[in-house]
C-alpha cells in the first residue's frame, strides 16, 4: 500500500488539491455541506502551508464577484459552495464566463430550498448547466480530488479559458470517510504548471478592459465564441485527463464505460449512485445478465456524439436524474442524453428515472428495480411510462 | 446478493464519540491495508440525541454508496437507546451485536428477542471509560471490544492507529489512558 494512501472524506480531499494547487486567491462563505472545504483549506492558509490571500466575504455572490476579480487580474482563483449558495452566485457564474475567466470551484451537491433540506441532489448544478461553466461530476473522493487538479489544467489552457465546475455529491461523499490516494505535492505542482496570465488586468504597460458594454455591434460574437471555447474544451479535458493518466495512474475521459461493450441493460448516471449501480451491474453480471453503466463525468460541455456512439448497441437504457426539471420532459440528465442518442438511425428505447431529491436514499434494491424495468422495456420496445419517479412514497 | 463486504452499524447519543470510534475502525482497517467507509447518519445534531453511524470494510474496492441496510455487526454506545431505537433493524441471521452495558449476553439477547445464530457481547465500556478515561465516553472500550470478537481488525494495528491519532489531538495522559480502556475492554467483553 502506498504512503499516500488515507481515509478521508470527500471535502477534506478537496481541501487538500487546493492545497497542492496553491491558489493565488480564495474567496470563503460557508454553506452547509461545502462549508469543511474552506474551513480546512483556512487552516492551511493559517498554517502557511499555501501562499493564497483567503478572502471572506459577506455572501457567495460577494465570493463569486471577489473570484472574479482576482481572476481578472491575474490570479490562480478558487472557491466552494452548495445549493443555495450556488443560486446566490447565479448572476456572478454567468460574468466569470463571459469573461471566460478560469476559475475553478467546488460545487458540494446539495438540494435547493424550498421545503429547506442540507442533502444531495443536482438540482443546485442542474440550475447552472447554461450559465457557461465547465461541469466535472465526481462519484467519490478520489475523483473529486483528481477533477479539482485537473479542471486547473482545462481552464487555464488558452483556447479554452473558461470557468470550472467540480461536482461531488454532499454528505454521501463529502462527509464519508473513504480510502483514496493522495498525489505527492510536487507532482500535482509540476503537473498544473505555473499560472498562464492571459489579458490580465494589473499588466498595467498593456491595459485591458473587462466586462464592458457589448450591444447589438459585438454580443453576440462573443457568445458564439463562448459557444466554441465549450466545443474546444472538449479536445482538452481528453488530453488533461489522459496525460493525469499517463503521470498518475487513473485515466479520465468524458465519462466511463463500466461493463458497457456488451451490455444490453444499461443505465446512466452521474456522482455516487454510480458506485451503488456498479455493485448491481456486478451481480447482474454474475447471472448472466448482460448490464451496464455508463457514468457521465463531463456534463458541460455535453459529449452528445461520443455518448450516442457508447450507447448504439444497447437494448434499453434507464437515466437517472438526481434533480427534476420541473414542467420539462424529464430531468435534464434524459432530456440532454434522449436528445444525443435521436441522430442514431435506430435509438435504443429510452427512460427516465428520478430520484434520491434531498439525499432520499438510493439503494441495492431501487437498483435492482430500475434493471427489472429495462429487462421488459428490451423485449418490448415500449415504455409504458418514460418519465418516472422513483425513491418516493405515492 | 451475496456482499463483498463486512457493514458495521453504531448506535450511540451526541457526544458520546460514536463518529470517532467509526472513524478510528476506517483507519485501523485502512492500515491494515483494507478498503473502508465511515459515515454518520446526518440530522439535527445535539448533544445526546440519538444517532447512527456506518462502517463498511473489505479487502476489495468498495464502490456502493447507499445507506447501511443489513448490517453485519452492530455496536450500541448506549445502553438506554434500546428502549427506544430499534438496533436489531435488518441485522442478518448471523450477525454479531456488542452492547455497552453491566448486563449478561444471555440477558441482552433475551430482551432484544435475537435470533439462534445472532451472537452478543457486552462489556460494561462506560465504567472502563470512567476507570481510565475519567469520562463517560464509551467509544475506544469498544472499539477493543470490536478488534476481540468481530475479526475486523487486529489489537495491535488498533493501538497504534489510536497513538497516531490521538497523540495529534491529545496529552499523552489521554493518550495512555485511552490504550488503558481499549486494552480492558479487549479483555473485559464476554459472549454467550
Amino acid at each position: 500500500m502506498s504512503t499516500n494512501t488515507v481515509a478521508m472524506t470527500g471535502n477534506i480531499a478537496v481541501a487538500n488539491a487546493m492545497r497542492q494547487i496553491n491558489p493565488d486567491v480564495c474567496a470563503a462563505y460557508p454553506i452547509t455541506p461545502s462549508t469543511e472545504v474552506m474551513q480546512q483549506f483556512a487552516s492551511f492558509v493559517a498554517d502557511g502551508e499555501v501562499d493564497t490571500e483567503l478572502v471572506a466575504v459577506d455572501s457567495e455572490h460577494s465570493a463569486m464577484s471577489a473570484c472574479i476579480g482576482a481572476s481578472a487580474a491575474g490570479g490562480r482563483v478558487m472557491t466552494a459552495t452548495s445549493a443555495n449558495g450556488l443560486a446566490l452566485m447565479w448572476e456572478m457564474l454567468y460574468i466569470a464566463a463571459g469573461n471566460r475567466l478560469p476559475i475553478v470551484m467546488t460545487t458540494v451537491n446539495r438540494a435547493l430550498s424550498a421545503p429547506i433540506n442540507i442533502h444531495c441532489d443536482h438540482s443546485d448544478a442542474m440550475g447552472a448547466r447554461d450559465s457557461g461553466w465547465i461541469q466535472l461530476w465526481s462519484e467519490n473522493a478520489q475523483e473529486a480530488y483528481d477533477n479539482l487538479i485537473q479542471a486547473v489544467r482545462i481552464a487555464e489552457r488558452r483556447e479554452v479559458r473558461l470557468p470550472v465546475m467540480v461536482c461531488l455529491d454532499g454528505f454521501i461523499i463529502s462527509h464519508s470517510i473513504e480510502r483514496m490516494e493522495l498525489l505527492d505535492d510536487m507532482q500535482v505542482r509540476n503537473f498544473i504548471g505555473p499560472v498562464k496570465l492571459h489579458y490580465p488586468l494589473l499588466d498595467v504597460d498593456n491595459p485591458v478592459t473587462y466586462g464592458p458594454l457589448d450591444l447589438q455591434d459585438y454580443y453576440m460574437e462573443h457568445k458564439r465564441q463562448q459557444a466554441d471555447a465549450m466545443q474546444l474544451a472538449k479536445p482538452v479535458i481528453l488530453e488533461v485527463g489522459q496525460e493525469f493518466g499517463k503521470t498518475f495512474g487513473r485515466s479520465y475521459g468524458f465519462f466511463e464505460e463500466y461493463k458497457l461493450k456488451d451490455a444490453e441493460l444499461v443505465v446512466v448516471a452521474l456522482g455516487s449512485s454510480v458506485g451503488t449501480v456498479k455493485t448491481v451491474v456486478d451481480s447482474l453480471r454474475q447471472q448472466g445478465i448482460a448490464a451496464g453503466v455508463l457514468k457521465l463525468r463531463s456534463f458541460r460541455p455535453f459529449p452528445a456524439k461520443e455518448l450516442a456512439a457508447a450507447l448504439k448497441s444497447a437494448k434499453a437504457i434507464a437515466v437517472l436524474d438526481r434533480a427534476d426539471s420541473f414542467g420539462a420532459y424529464g430531468g435534464p440528465l434524459f432530456s440532454e442524453v434522449r436528445s444525443a442518442l435521436f441522430s442514431l438511425e435506430a435509438a435504443p428505447p429510452t427512460v427516465d428515472y428520478i430520484y434520491g431529491l434531498g439525499g432520499r436514499d438510493f439503494g441495492v434494491a431501487d437498483v435492482n428495480g430500475v434493471f427489472d424495468d429495462l429487462k421488459m422495456l428490451a423485449k418490448t420496445g415500449k415504455a409504458s411510462q418514460e418519465v418516472n419517479y422513483i425513491t418516493v412514497r405515492e | 446478493m451475496e456482499k463483498q463486504f463486512t457493514e458495521v452499524r453504531w448506535h450511540g447519543r451526541g457526544g458520546q464519540g460514536t463518529v470517532t470510534a467509526a472513524k478510528v475502525l476506517a483507519e485501523t482497517a485502512l492500515a491494515s491495508g483494507k478498503h473502508v467507509q465511515a459515515f454518520p447518519e446526518y440530522g439535527p445534531e445535539r448533544m445526546g440525541a440519538p444517532l447512527r453511524a456506518y462502517n463498511r470494510l473489505s479487502a476489495n474496492p468498495i464502490a456502493i454508496h447507499c445507506q447501511v441496510t443489513n448490517p453485519d455487526v452492530v455496536v450500541v454506545v448506549d445502553p438506554t437507546l434500546m428502549g427506544s431505537v430499534d438496533v436489531t433493524e435488518g441485522t442478518p441471521d448471523n450477525a454479531i451485536f456488542i452492547i455497552n452495558t453491566h448486563e449478561k449476553p444471555a440477558e441482552i439477547k433475551r430482551k432484544l428477542g435475537l435470533g439462534k445464530a445472532q451472537k452478543v457481547y457486552t462489556l460494561n465500556a462506560t465504567k472502563i471509560a470512567f476507570d481510565t478515561i475519567k469520562r463517560p465516553l464509551p467509544n475506544t472500550p469498544l472499539l477493543g471490544a470490536l478488534a476481540k470478537v468481530a475479526g475486523l481488525i487486529d489489537m495491535d494495528d488498533l493501538i497504534s492507529d489510536l497513538k497516531r491519532s490521538f497523540s495529534k489531538k491529545f496529552t499523552e495522559q489521554v493518550v495512555s489512558a485511552n490504550l488503558e480502556a481499549v486494552k480492558r475492554a479487549y479483555e473485559e467483553v464476554v459472549g454467550e
